[in-house]
């Protein structure tokens, strides 16, 4: 089975006025049909730059190497037109459309219809009363086909959002910060919404937040970025209880779930800011906000160990905490 | 689709129980309610233009009585007059009257829409204002339709590809033909194309002799005579267009909603011309609108150089003598016009941006 989502040393560097930016340093993954992968991290680990990549939406001088296969295809490298062709009919994102993701003089309709005239050449008037369907999917009414974007409240518009990304019937959506702009209730309505289409359809979702809780509700696995790399990458509920690398664990911590008495009383929060992209510390990067790092940290440049099969970290002390698991 | 009623929960803002989302009902109030807000809106707007009026009635009555210079000298012109001739042209002109009387006199004229006859011409300024004002609304809207097609399009494109050498070279452009006074342009315009190369007409709106009797052949003399003065009038109101088109376009550029459609697959054009330019030509319109009064500045000066025979022109010649009435007329008629487009404009504005048409 070609997977749906295949990134491999995936390199990005900004060319600022400040010198390059490495923003996403060597990232792989893959994502089968269907699946559902969370990426999370705090602002600045390159998880963002991470999905504009896929549909290559990224600034022009934007560096990237590595590839991206989108089905089996090299985004890339492919031409414009079958770049145009791919974007939003393979692959759509769900961006965080809470205030300036829709366009604020057309209709609504007409914005969830647009990707459909453009890909499956079908009459304006067809495409809109599909776009009214996949409203009433997302559990908006028909009459608000013809509102405006501000006439709709913050979970509207992000149901408006979703409407839009299901609208050619993509292999995989992205979800970047979908629900982050939203209050508690209605993020949990729309998260609850998002992961029963996807399931249904056989969407392949990659859902992208700070919050580890969020992510672990709605998705099969979890991957955890930090200063542009992966630093931890397993089955969610596993990595959210028992994380295997300190960031990560720190991350669970600084969202504690509702009702776990025991997760209240863990140190929660990180200390420090997330470092400059512009000049990483040496060794591994976390080392210096780091509670348990070890002298070799300063100076070792870890890469992804194994915890055990499809459960990976990259921390010196994963092969301690393997055999004390043991 | 048995999960939807799970998840598709209304909103708290929503009444609570059963569906409130799928009732036309709310949408049908809140229509209600929008059309009262917009009834209100153009009462504050109307009431607002109105006030503009007035004091610019008031204005035209003083400004001219304090100009330099005495109609009466202009009246009898070279030819020597007797002080008894004099003060018999004084007194046909109401100029011997008080203050206060001439200025009851003037507000009378307000509402008998009779607001005498011109110093020079013995017309009344009425028929002045009708004769002379088709060939300003000819050189005026020639100007600002191709300003505006060309402005904002050049604008559009120069603003999307901020950087590019295209980019620099209008902006430079823009800048330069923003700086340059009407009058010289036009100065510089009829020396290079009418004498040097003589491609056009010197002057003036209809050839005095060579022209056939036909529509056609009238249509194109007046065509040919157009050329000079509407591109001269355009130049300046273009690179308004130019200028802030671009910087429009300039500030919707970072917008999310450019990347989404970016990322739906639209071509970069199509980014641009369906999602970027409408939402750019808001700011546009407005300030077009207040620009109005501008226009009637750049008439008066390209009418006066190319001895256009418009109001422009009739204006220039009226404040010379000065000759009051006409004077009054036209100061009414020019900012009254500004007044009812910026009136107009904010208006059709709240039908273009229906976040204005329709915010509380």
């Amino acid at each position: 089975m070609t997977p749906v989502l295949d990134i491999d040393d995936l390199r990005i560097t900004y060319h600022g006025s400040r010198g390059p930016i490495p923003a996403v340093r060597g990232v792989s993954l893959t994502l089968d049909p269907g699946e559902t992968l969370g990426l999370a991290g705090e602002s600045g680990c390159g998880k963002s730059t991470l999905a504009a990549a896929v549909l290559r939406l990224l600034p022009p001088g934007t560096e990237v190497t590595g590839r991206i296969l989108l089905d089996g295809e090299d985004v890339l490298t492919m031409g414009w037109g079958r770049l145009r062709a791919v974007r939003w009919a393979r692959a759509s994102i769900v961006f965080q459309g809470a205030m300036h993701s829709l366009n604020p003089v057309q209709r609504i309709v007409r914005q969830i219809a647009e990707p459909i005239v453009l890909h499956e050449g079908v009459e304006r008037a067809a495409a809109e009363d599909r776009a009214v369907e996949l409203m009433a999917a997302v559990g908006l009414p028909a009459w608000r086909a013809k509102s405006y974007p501000h006439e709709l409240s913050g979970g509207q518009r992000q149901r408006v959002m979703i409407a839009m990304a299901l609208a050619c019937s993509p292999d995989l959506i992205i979800a970047d910060e979908a629900t982050t702009a939203l209050d508690v209730m209605i993020q949990a309505q729309v998260l609850r919404l998002l992961k029963s289409l996807v399931a249904e359809r056989s969407i392949a979702l990659v859902m992208i937040s700070h919050d580890l809780s969020v992510l672990t509700d709605t998705c099969e696995r979890l991957a955890v970025m930090y200063a542009g790399r992966l630093v931890e990458y397993g089955p969610a509920h596993e990595v959210f209880t028992t994380a295997r690398h300190p960031y990560s664990e720190g991350l669970a911590g600084a969202f504690p779930t509702v009702g776990d008495t025991a997760a209240r009383r863990r140190p929660r929060g990180l200390p420090g800011d997330p470092p400059d992209p512009a000049a990483l510390p040496g060794g591994c990067p976390f080392h210096p906000r780091c509670p348990v790092a070890l002298d070799a940290c300063a100076t070792t440049d870890v890469t992804l160990l194994d915890v055990r099969p499809g459960w990976r970290a990259a921390c010196l002390r994963v092969p301690a905490t393997k055999e004390a698991d043991v | 689709m048995a999960d939807i009623s799970r998840t598709g929960v209304a909103e708290p803002s929503a009444a609570p129980g059963g569906t409130p989302q799928s009732d036309p009902a709310q949408a049908a109030v809140l229509r209600r309610a929008y059309r009262g807000e917009f009834l209100r809106f153009v009462a504050v707007k109307f009431s607002g233009a109105l006030v503009s009026l007035v004091m610019v009635v008031l204005t035209s009555f003083f400004i001219f009585r304090v100009l330099a210079g005495d109609p009466v000298d202009a009246v009898v012109g070279d030819t020597p007059a007797t002080p008894e001739q004099v003060a018999a042209i004084r007194e046909r002109l109401g100029l011997d009257e008080p203050m206060g009387v001439q200025f009851w006199e003037y507000l009378r004229s307000l509402f008998t829409m009779d607001w005498g006859t011109s110093y020079v011409s013995d017309k009344k300024v009425t028929t002045l204002l009708w004769e002379r004002l088709p060939a300003t609304v000819l050189l005026t809207a020639t100007a600002m339709i191709l300003a505006a097609a060309f402005g904002t399009w050049v604008g559009a494109r120069s603003g999307w590809r901020r950087g590019s050498t295209g980019e620099k070279v209008q902006v430079g452009v823009s800048l330069t033909l923003w700086s340059t006074p009407t009058f010289w342009l036009g100065m510089i315009a009829i020396v290079a194309f009418s004498v040097k190369l003589g491609w056009f007409p010197v002057n003036g709106m209809h050839s005095t002799r060579g022209v056939g009797d036909g529509f056609w052949d009238e249509f194109f003399d007046v065509a040919h005579h157009l050329v000079l003065p509407a591109l001269t009038m355009a130049a300046v109101l273009y690179a308004q267009y130019v200028l802030i088109m671009r910087t429009s376009i300039l500030e919707e550029r970072g917008n999310d909603y450019l990347t989404v459609a970016r990322a739906k697959g639209l071509r970069d054009d199509h980014v641009r011309r369906l999602h970027a330019v409408p939402n750019a030509l808001l700011p546009t319109i407005t300030l077009a609108a207040a620009e109005f009064g501008t226009i009637f500045n750049g008439s008066v000066l390209t009418e006066t150089v190319f001895s256009w025979p418009g109001l422009g022109l009739t204006f220039y010649q009226a404040i010379k003598i000065p000759d009051i009435p006409l004077l009054q007329l036209l100061f009414v008629f020019f900012a009254g016009t500004t007044v009812l487009v910026n009136f107009l404009a904010e208006i059709f504005y709240r039908f273009l941006d229906p976040r204005v048409r329709r915010s509380a």
